[in-house]
């Protein structure tokens, strides 16, 4: 049967996932060294699930209210205004979401009309764009540059700015590039914001991944930017929750609304298991001073300059990455482009990497490697590495 | 306990076969400074030893390992390291610990053969003077060690790639 008469064409030709490919090669070679995982490779801290398996022994398996339970939001409240100096009333501008790709999703879905554009920085996390479709807008790319370590700068928004501009989408810390945006960075892109008066979804679901002294600002906190901010995060990279898929929205409780509306037709409400986890994430975790996160954080921070070190001691140029548990290293020294190096680098050498353009294709000559991964296995994927990279520029 | 000591301390109980250069790079200090806090928690009986954890039953060797239980009478003025120290002398006992609860040291030991073992703890052991009593247990199997589980199998749950 042919089914084109029943597919809904715009999205019928969104390109699957460039991740896709490299997932089914990788997967089919048992022992590869993957460094294309996007998620920890630490287990939920034990009280966490501990939380989640009594609050199952209890029975307490119904649904919950569609914004999510209220002591949750009310943690989430907290920790914002603790950490990030940004307030948000827990009984209307919060909303708890399945992942923060659902946040992303329904904050699209509630802004977007037919035609409206939204801007999605280059490389960055590859289902903006989609979702951007599926919502019924045109996402418009704006590249970012090594040589500016990533950040997005006031005057590519500014030329890349319609008339039906409404939405820009701020990707920092950021998957692929590690790149994050510190407060100048964020404070000089508030002109043009206000001048073509758009909204900006915030994903900030690698906040708590920073390194080197940096800290995390959460772009709702500048000034003049709470109501023209949704700000986006969850709880899979900072507690490494991401199979209990929690994640949630804050912003103006006029948004808020309009997205709950969306959520909680299309999906009642975040698994209770996974917010009751959540909510004892964040209750101990101001008790203790977010004790496991700064533990992992710590961890990642060794394996990050091990990772940078060792592509640059390769003769690979390698930007520092501030943020998330990702390294960038650009492999365009090697005459190969991003999906060769990387479907080469799997045959021959058993380690996975996901090639650059699968993030745009601003991508393109760069490789995310995960670093999210033990000591002793990225050691041997880094002498692959090195050998492979040896051998090509033996024959070259 | 300085941030580097701690660092290096969590890195080489991963893998205390990680290069000086590696440890360098990972903990953002000088090669100079971590060989010399290396060497430094080394003179200091930190750091007692590097050895592998072995899964000794896939290897042809023969072994017997028992946890006992020891009952002692403490000595006047020495507590119970005197007695301790006795104990921990012996070629066959891997670890003493003083323990708290009904018995006073938990003592690992080590031989080849069952035999060996039974001699052991009837001709050395609770011949000490100072033994009142003991209580062997056999090791049968070993789940998990030093952190390392012996099972086979990946524990790593995660899709090989994701974005």
């Amino acid at each position: 049967m042919n089914y084109d008469r029943f597919l809904n064409p715009s999205i019928a030709a969104v390109p699957p996932s460039g991740i896709r490919r490299f997932f089914d090669l990788a997967s089919s070679m048992k022992d590869a060294i993957s460094l294309g995982v996007g998620e920890p490779d630490f287990r939920t801290p034990y009280h966490i699930r501990n939380a989640a398996i009594n609050s199952l022994i209890d029975g307490e398996t119904q649904y919950t209210p569609n914004r999510g339970i209220l002591s949750l939001r009310r943690e989430i409240s907290r920790y914002l205004s603790g950490r990030f100096s940004v307030e948000y009333d827990p009984e209307t501008e919060i909303l708890v979401t399945v992942g923060a790709s659902e946040a992303i999703d329904v904050a699209l879905r509630a802004m977007i009309r037919p035609g409206d554009e939204v801007l999605v920085p280059e490389p960055s996390y590859v289902s903006y764009s989609p979702s951007v479709i599926f919502a019924g807008g045109t996402p418009v790319g704006v590249v970012t540059r090594e040589e500016d370590d990533f950040r997005l700068k006031p005057e590519y928004v500014e030329a890349a700015v319609t008339e039906r501009t409404r939405v820009l989408i701020l990707p920092y810390p950021n998957n692929p590039t590690g790149g994050i945006m510190e407060r100048d960075d964020l404070a000089a892109l508030i002109p043009v914001i206000e001048k073509h008066n758009l909204m900006v979804v915030s994903d900030e679901i690698y906040c708590e991944l920073i390194y080197g002294g940096r800290e995390h600002v959460s772009f709702a906190s500048l000034p003049g930017m709470l109501p023209r901010t949704i700000t986006v995060n969850g709880f899979s990279k900072a507690f490494a929750m991401t199979g209990w898929r929690v994640g949630y929205a804050c912003g103006p409780k006029e948004i808020i609304s309009v997205m709950n509306k969306i959520h909680q037709y299309g999906i009642m409400c975040a698994p209770r298991m996974g917010q009751v986890a959540a909510e004892e994430a964040l209750r101990l975790g101001r008790e203790n001073g977010y004790e496991d996160v700064l533990m992992m954080r710590e961890s990642y921070d060794r394996r990050r300059r091990l990772m940078v070190e060792s592509f640059r001691s390769m003769g690979l140029h390698c930007f520092e990455p501030y943020g998330a548990f990702y390294v960038f290293p650009s492999v365009r020294s090697t005459g190969l482009s991003s999906e060769d190096f990387c479907a080469r680098l799997l045959k021959e050498k058993s380690v996975a990497a996901v090639p650059g353009n699968a993030f745009g294709p601003s991508g393109e000559g760069n490789i995310r490697c995960c670093y999210a991964t033990a000591v002793d296995k990225l050691t041997v994927a880094l002498d692959r590495i090195a050998d492979f990279v040896r051998e090509l520029k033996e024959q070259a | 306990m300085t941030k580097l000591e701690s660092a290096l301390l969590d890195l080489l109980k991963e893998d205390c076969r990680l290069p000086l250069e590696k440890l360098a790079v990972m903990t953002g200090a000088t090669l100079e400074e971590v060989a010399g806090t290396i060497e430094d928690l080394e003179k200091r009986r930190v750091i007692l030893r590097y050895a592998p954890v072995i899964n000794w039953d896939l290897t042809d060797r023969e072994r017997v390992e028992a946890m006992i239980e020891v009952k002692v009478t403490p000595q006047r003025d020495m507590g119970f390291d005197a007695v301790a120290s006795r104990i921990y002398r012996f070629d066959e006992v891997r670890s003493v610990y003083l323990m708290s609860g009904s018995y006073d040291l938990l003592v690992l030991v080590e031989a080849r053969t069952l035999r060996e073992l039974a001699a052991f703890v009837s001709a050395k052991l609770s011949t000490l003077e100072l033994v009142t009593g003991t209580a062997t247990s056999f090791i049968l199997k070993r789940y998990k060690e030093e952190g390392v589980v012996f099972e086979r199998g990946d524990s790593d749950h995660r899709l090989v790639i994701s974005p």
